[in-house]
């Protein structure tokens, strides 16, 4: 029995290394192509770069991570804790703005609140001033705006998160908090908050890496990140060692960072009693209190998702007045969704099959592996994309070696000119939202069931098969939904690595960006927004499961 | 794993499919590399494939354009490369990704300076990077080096200092005037920052309308993009709150900044290639840069757009754009330096 186990258990190593394979090549890719480079470089980024470019970065990660914990746990207590009207809205309401990019939500702001946009102006009007430079609003192109910005579409990960969570706590702890003579607020204080550290801290990574990682935003409104000064280095300088010195060494603080948070927590216990969870009751609020949840609801999804779609409505329909809309505009939505639909299978079979080796493999390095395999999403895009590009045409090169002679006929740039690069490239950016999905729900599975169907004879196959893959459905369709919206949003390493004559909606949003005309600009940004909220309202409706099947996020990362 | 996703997935396969198959080269193609936006090369393109009945195919590309081509070696299907400006066009030959032309047509139509001396790059339109003032402001003509100038303290507004059009301009400034002396100039115009140093040029036009500054350091053709309503309403109204001085250096002239392309290195259709340029460079396409983008034609004889010829005669400083294109790393160096980002 013991033999077997390990031989079934074997193959699934071996796809597992494969796969997290794959994800390191690309990374090491980007360590060869440090080793040249100018020595100068680091004398010249620690007198004049460094010092700024991580103060800022140090700023704008505490600010996005107090900003989106604050707006994240306290809604998911809100609607978790609480019952009022609308509230059954709100519950998925919240993650709307998941489907707006970073860029297009800071784009849509600068127009809005533009001392010549229409809030500014109405004000104006309203004081009886005339003149812009006698009356302005600060501007919002600053580091408490990018903060603000990016929090107000990004708090979504720690929401869906926290709320898991919640729902999953046993109301007997709360109980007891009750009895014992807690308030609600300090019920929510000292015992939901601390025992929902886990799903937070899951929540928040993913925050201050996409925070980290953003360069749409931070560039456009003006805030110097690391990661923009990598961008500098690279583009400017045309010094791609040193770009890559740069984010690898980047790469080493986060994965630094992220280990200490997991010794951390191993320390803790988390013995929730997670398995018969007797879900909490919502209290039900009156009038004025019912009021002030629903208001204080309203305000971060109108910030993330309302105003700013409403503004691309607005503006889409003027230029349908005016121009009309191009046909295609239609052939860019299909490339994204097919591309992006593409890498979400990609995605969650790599990330289902790595987690499913750890889980057989049991303990000893298998774990590791899963660690490297979430690598990907830690790298900036283009950083990401660039080393991409030397992995994928060296499997070109060596395929029109081998095969080339028995064909006859070469392979040419089968990968790049087929969107198979772009595809990879989603697929190693965002395996970590997979794997992390594919573990939470895997642990949810008792292994007793394993320890009976092994008994009955199922191999690991079909074990996956026929328990663990339909137990963890909710997980791991919370977990395609994300990695499908992300690769909506993807821009940087689709503008480098998609084929000749290929746009998608992000690649088309951004060449207008870039010169400046924002003429259809509007249509495409509404097409993304559009075509990402089906899959956010998927979300919303799969993550608020029968307590039995919510997914466990202490696993994810 | 449902049959109706099995199916979708197959159907998305297939699309891919479909759109590599027509990208593949043939005899009547050529594939064209860019970082110049589509929208802004998409009328020479059309106008292109209508007289020689050559199909483009292109694909833009912002950075990483260099090392996309490298990457894909002599299996590149790139014909043509293009750049938004001319350090873009030195890298591309500084990294052995182009080859040299002989062309009558283009050595005609493109001046000797505007050109690698070998034929390695051509440029094929050229800009200005000129001085946006608040329309009321008194004004009347300005050198960069003025830029520096107390006056302008909390009155300048310009996008990214790491940006290739400021670089090229800072580049152009340490060509004139030294290393040292571009720092302290720098550092001048950084004090003179209204906001942030970010966005595009047309926020140079709608931030003075705002207040938030009285003068903008801006492209040439974005007057024209603005003005002739092809941005649409609010784009004529940041136009006209704006007028436009054509700034020089002190005992020197504009600085002015090239749109270009280069034969790759590996093209698989040079001749189509070759066409291609001979084709940008002719009297009909060098009239679209200037119809359509506003652009100056690099042809001698061809005329600009009236909205760009009201802003006054443009002379051309004289250094040459190569060795301006020689300090950019430098340039950018300085803008980390002073912390012109910040």
């Amino acid at each position: 029995m013991e033999r077997r186990r390990a031989s079934g258990a074997r193959s699934w190593l071996t796809a597992a290394a494969i796969i997290a394979a794959g994800v390191l090549a690309p990374i090491a890719a980007l360590g060869v192509a440090a080793t040249g480079g100018s020595a100068d470089l680091w004398t010249h980024l620690i007198a004049y770069v460094l010092p700024v470019a991580v103060r800022d970065t140090l700023v704008l990660l505490a600010g996005v991570g107090v900003l989106t914990v604050s707006i994240g746990t306290a809604m998911a207590w809100l609607v978790t804790a609480y019952d009022f009207p609308g509230r059954r809205i709100v519950d998925w309401a919240l993650l709307l703005p998941l489907a707006v990019p970073t860029y297009i939500v800071a784009y849509a702001y600068l127009d809005i609140l533009h001392p010549v946009g229409p809030v500014q102006t109405a004000l104006r009007a309203l004081l009886g001033i005339d003149s812009p430079r006698d009356f302005r609003l600060p501007d919002i192109r600053s580091m408490s705006g990018c903060i603000v910005l990016l929090s107000v579409v990004l708090y979504p990960y720690v929401y869906l998160t926290t709320r898991a969570m919640f729902l999953m706590q046993s109301a007997n702890l709360i109980d007891v908090a009750r009895t014992l003579g807690t308030g609600r607020g300090g019920v929510f204080m000292r015992v939901a908050l601390p025992l929902a550290r886990p799903a937070i801290v899951v929540g928040l990574s993913l925050v201050l890496l996409e925070a980290l990682n953003d360069i749409g935003a931070s560039e456009f409104l003006g805030v110097r990140t690391l990661t923009v000064s990598i961008y500098a280095t690279w583009v400017t300088r045309s010094d791609l060692p040193g770009a890559a010195q740069m984010a690898l060494a980047m790469l080493a603080v986060v994965l630094a960072l992220l280990l200490m948070e997991q010794r951390a927590r191993r320390q803790r216990r988390y013995a929730n009693d997670a398995q018969h969870p007797r879900p909490l009751r919502p209290h039900r609020l009156r009038v004025h209190r019912a009021a002030a949840a629903l208001a204080a609801s309203v305000i971060p999804i109108a910030g993330g998702f309302l105003i700013p779609a409403a503004y691309l409505v607005d503006e889409t329909l003027a230029r349908i007045r005016f121009a009309g809309v191009s046909a295609a505009v239609w052939t860019e939505t299909l490339n994204t969704v097919v591309l992006s639909l593409l890498a979400t299978v990609f995605t969650l079979a790599a990330g289902v099959t790595v987690a499913y080796a750890v889980r057989v493999g049991q303990g000893g390095w298998p774990p590791a592996l899963a660690r490297l395999a979430a690598l990907g999403y830690a790298v900036p895009g283009t950083v990401l994309a660039i080393g991409v590009l030397p992995v994928v045409t060296s499997i070109e090169r060596i395929t029109d070696a081998v095969l080339g002679p028995l064909w006859g006929v070469s392979g040419g740039l089968f990968l790049l000119g087929s969107g198979a690069a772009v595809v990879y490239a989603y697929t190693v950016r965002f395996l970590a939202l997979a794997s992390g999905g594919a573990e939470s729900g895997f642990s949810r599975v008792s292994p007793a069931l394993d320890d009976a169907a092994r008994m009955l004879g199922a191999g690991t196959a079909e074990r996956l098969r026929r328990i663990h893959l339909p137990l963890a459905r909710p997980a791991l369709a919370t977990a395609a939904l994300l990695v499908f919206v992300d690769c909506m949003k993807e821009l940087p390493a689709t503008l480098l690595l998609r084929p000749l004559g290929v746009e998608t909606l992000a690649t088309h949003l951004y060449g207008e960006a870039v010169r400046g005309t924002y003429e259809e600009a509007a249509i495409v940004a509404l097409l993304i927004v559009v075509a990402g909220l089906a899959p956010v309202i998927a979300l919303a409706r799969l993550s608020r499961p029968r307590a039995q099947a919510a997914p466990d996020v202490q696993a994810w990362l | 794993m449902t049959h109706s996703s099995i199916r979708l997935r197959r159907a998305a396969l297939c699309c891919l499919m479909g759109l590599a198959a027509t990208t593949v080269a043939s005899g009547q193609e050529l594939n064209l590399y860019t970082t110049r936006e589509p929208g802004l090369i998409q009328p020479l393109i059309d106008a292109f494939t209508k007289t020689t009945g050559v199909k483009v195919n292109s694909i833009f590309v912002r950075d990483g354009l260099a090392e996309r081509v490298a990457a894909e070696g002599t299996r590149s299907p790139a014909d043509v490369l293009m750049t938004v400006d001319i350090s873009g066009l030195i890298d591309l030959v500084d990294k052995g990704l182009t080859q040299p032309v002989q062309s009558a047509g283009l050595e005609r139509a493109v001046p000797a300076n505007l050109r690698g001396s070998k034929g390695e790059w051509f440029a094929l339109s050229l800009r200005a990077r000129v001085v946006y003032a608040h329309k009321d402001l008194n004004l009347t003509s300005i050198t960069y080096e003025q830029l520096a100038e107390p006056r302008w303290k909390g009155k300048i507004c310009t996008r990214a200092g790491q940006h290739a059009y400021n670089t090229a301009l800072i580049a152009a400034y340490i060509a004139h005037h030294g290393e040292a002396q571009t720092e302290a100039w720098l550092q001048g115009v950084k004090t003179g920052l209204g906001r942030a140093a970010t966005g595009g040029d047309r926020d140079g036009a709608r931030d003075i309308m705002g207040g938030i500054c009285d003068v903008a350091v801006a492209n040439s053709y974005y007057v024209g993009l603005m003005r002739s309503g092809a941005g649409g309403p609010d784009q004529q109204k940041w136009g006209s709150a704006i007028k436009v001085i054509l700034p020089t250096f002190a005992g020197g002239g504009t600085h002015v900044n090239v749109s270009g392309a280069s034969i790759a290195r590996n093209s698989p259709n040079r001749a189509a290639a070759v066409r291609f340029l001979e084709y940008l460079v002719s009297d009909e396409a060098q009239k679209i840069y200037a119809e359509a983008n506003f652009e100056y034609p690099v042809k001698a004889g061809v005329a600009v757009h009236p909205l760009i010829a009201a802003l006054g005669t443009l002379k051309v400083d004289a250094l040459s754009l190569a060795d301006v294109a020689r300090h950019r790393a430098t340039a950018s160096k300085l803008v980390d330096k002073v912390g012109f980002d910040r």
